[in-house]
């Protein structure tokens, strides 16, 4: 768990093969962190919604200004300016990771059992 | 995906074929490459189709070349490779196209769709490797895409910021048979978005309550073709101007208030008169660190109005004030009407003292490379292009060619790929075929890319190579000298190639040139039309001066006095290891 707070972006985006490494690549090329992804096909799969866990620093608007340049985003979103816990708290999509992290917890304890 | 006749009869193609038709009917004539197994059926289209082919000898130059194309004419280029080492060999020039925004075209072919993963002969991930060095890529998976993704590469590389996009071609997809109705419209340019009116009026007010203001021009002038409301809105407000490597040509170089290039190798008034501005006016710049030094210490007294067609440019290196993500063009067309005149008689008066106390070292003799520039400018003709390589003798290019005019003055800028001169001096010589071109290359940069000689001697194009040979990797030897206690190591050539020797093995007519020059010899290579080859000898240790020690303000900028260059390189010994040689 991040003790830096954390934000949610979501991008709408053209599902395909190549997609996920033009998003990951840029994080890596620029040195921007991502904390986590969730992706899952909507709208019959020719779309995909992703959702990124990025720090809320100084870097997040040159962040959404490049994912915003990639050609296979469709559209970018700051959900909320919160921290991971908070998120969790929240409900809706902000609260996806916060699933995440509670279903992981539990396949460990399973694992551990 | 629009149709033009929806009732003509469909005809058919191959992906190949398809490719090419599309191609020819983006305006391209020509296409550079190299043929290879993977991409043999594209080039058995083109064999058919009367487009034009330069075989070139290394796919690096094809790339090249397309730029050299782009960079003079505008508009887009198209350059081929095969799979594997064919795409590797041109990445280079794909990334180089990225970093100074130029719109290039690359078709490499790619295995058949079977056997891609598979490590088959040949086979790298091209579409996975050319992700950061383009704007875009494709991966085409079938002949029928190709109707949307070749008009799309094309809009994709036009629109906004210019860039290059790579569509990877597997072989298979080259030889599909399709049916097409009929081809979809060609790819043009999004328009570029306008300038917000407000934003545009408290511009001009900002301009016109500053008493200190100075134009910072770059590549994206050049891009949106403002050079002329450039000119315009300095010499209605009296702003003094200052240009990037990129915006070479954009101003007058007798325009009392134009002052060169910024940065590293700029002229002391030129980076003096950027650090007293109060109002500093930057259009189609990015703020590289090559142009602002240290950016703590860069205008610091400036507020900024910063218009740039790429939105993440906007704050990426330094806050502006007040901005606009726009075409440069567009902008200052509306902008140039809200500002008034104004003489700026006090800040004129400034500027002027300071051009005649801090120019550039003026040559100190006929030996000088900055000396040379100058004579080789006069001999060529005067409309003539020049291509540059990367190093010393690009900065006394940049500092002493009298560049008149944009895309004249080819330059490798961002990415600083040595090898570019002689492939991307093809290119414009192809563009322009009754216009001399001059490469201007180092000994070192020459040796990067020179069987391309066999490529000009083919084609018999009007090029002269002047090759500026002082045995070293000279810019390198110089941060040596400077800023690693004279340790010289791996910048000196222990073996140095007869280059006259070369030249003339290739078919090209060649002359030595040592020092003290022979102006009949020097003269010789403009006498007539066709490639010939210059290598002139150079002093083995000159320096480029001023030079901005990495890491250091503009301000702090060294000159040729050894006394100063001992104390900067004393005291920036050990923290410049961010100081790569162009």
């Amino acid at each position: 768990m991040s003790a830096l707070p954390n934000t949610i972006v979501k991008l709408m985006v053209r599902n395909h093969p190549g997609t996920m490494s033009h998003i990951t690549g840029l994080f890596s090329r620029r040195g921007f962190n991502l904390e986590g992804i969730l992706c899952a096909p909507v709208g019959g799969g020719a779309d995909s919604a992703m959702y990124l866990m990025v720090r809320n620093d100084e870097r997040l608007e040159q962040i959404v200004k490049q994912l915003g340049k990639l050609y296979d985003v469709k559209s970018v979103t700051v959900l909320i300016d919160h921290t991971w816990s908070h998120a969790y708290k929240d409900g809706g999509e902000a609260n996806l990771f916060g699933h995440l992290e509670e279903l992981l917890n539990a396949f460990e304890a399973e694992e551990r059992a | 995906m629009q149709y033009e006749n929806p009732r003509a009869a469909a005809t058919q193609y191959s992906g190949a074929s398809l490719l090419i038709e599309l191609l020819k009917r983006q305006g391209i004539d020509v296409v550079a490459g190299i043929p290879g197994g993977a991409n043999l059926p594209l080039y058995d289209a083109l064999g058919q189709s009367g487009l034009r082919h330069v075989l070139v000898r290394h796919e690096q130059a094809g790339g090249f070349l397309a730029q050299g194309i782009a960079r003079s004419r505008g508009g887009a280029a198209a350059c081929f490779a095969t799979s594997g080492p064919g795409a590797t060999n041109l990445l280079t020039a794909v990334a180089d196209a990225k970093l100074d925004s130029i719109p290039i075209i690359a078709v490499t072919g790619q295995v058949p769709m079977g056997l891609v993963g598979t490590d088959a002969f040949q086979e790298v991930d091209t579409y996975g490797m050319s992700i950061p060095a383009t704007k875009h890529n494709f991966l085409v998976r079938s002949a029928a895409e190709l109707l949307e993704v070749v008009p799309e590469a094309f809009r994709i590389a036009l629109s906004g910021r210019p860039g290059p996009v790579l569509i990877d071609l597997p072989k298979d997809v080259q030889q599909a048979r399709i049916d097409v109705p009929s081809l979809p419209a060609p790819g043009v340019p999004d328009t570029p978005p306008e300038p917000d009116g407000a934003l545009l009026a408290s511009m001009a007010r900002m301009i016109a309550a500053s008493e200190r203001p100075v134009l910072y021009v770059g590549g994206g002038v050049v891009a949106s073709g403002a050079e002329e409301e450039v000119r315009a809105l300095s010499a209605a407000c009296g702003i003094p101007v200052v240009s990037t490597l990129m915006g070479l040509g954009i101003m007058d170089l007798e325009d009392p208030l134009y002052l060169g290039m910024i940065g590293m190798h700029g002229s002391r008034a030129t980076n003096i008169v950027v650090d007293r501005s109060d109002l500093l006016v930057a259009l189609g710049v990015r703020f590289d660190d090559r142009a602002t030094g240290a950016i703590a210490g860069f205008a610091p007294r400036a507020r900024v109005i910063h218009l740039d067609i790429d939105e993440a440019e906007i704050g990426k290196i330094r806050r502006p004030d007040i901005s606009a993500a726009c075409d440069v063009r567009r902008a200052l067309k509306r902008l140039n009407r809200l500002v008034g005149r104004a003489e700026r008689v006090a800040w004129k008066a400034e500027v002027t003292a300071l051009k005649r106390e801090h120019p550039l070292d003026p040559p100190r003799d006929d030996s000088h490379p900055g000396a040379l520039m100058k004579r080789l400018a006069a001999l060529a003709p005067a409309d003539a292009l020049v291509s540059v390589d990367v190093g010393q003798h690009q900065m006394w290019a940049a500092q002493w060619w009298p560049v008149k005019r944009t895309r004249t003055f080819l330059t490798s800028g961002g990415l600083g790929t040595m090898g570019f001169s002689l492939p991307a001096a093809m290119g414009a010589a192809i563009a322009s075929p009754d216009t001399t071109v001059v490469v201007l290359t180092g000994d070192g940069s020459m040796l990067i890319n020179i069987q391309e000689l066999a490529t000009i001697a083919e084609n018999q194009l009007d090029i002269k190579i002047c090759v500026l040979n002082n045995g070293h990797l000279g810019l390198v030897r110089q941060q040596q000298e400077l800023f690693y206690g004279r340790r010289y190591v791996a910048s000196r050539f222990e073996v140095r190639p007869d280059f006259a020797a070369i030249a003339r093995g290739f078919g090209i007519p060649a002359r030595s040139v040592p020092l003290p020059y022979d102006q009949d010899v020097l003269a010789s290579a403009f006498a007539e039309r066709g490639p010939m080859l210059l290598d002139i000898e150079l002093p083995e240790t000159e320096n480029v001066y001023p030079m901005v020690p990495p890491g250091k303000s503009n301000v702090e900028a060294i000159s040729a006095s050894p006394a100063l260059a001992m104390t900067a390189a004393a005291s920036s010994n050990g923290s410049s290891s961010n100081g790569g040689a162009r």
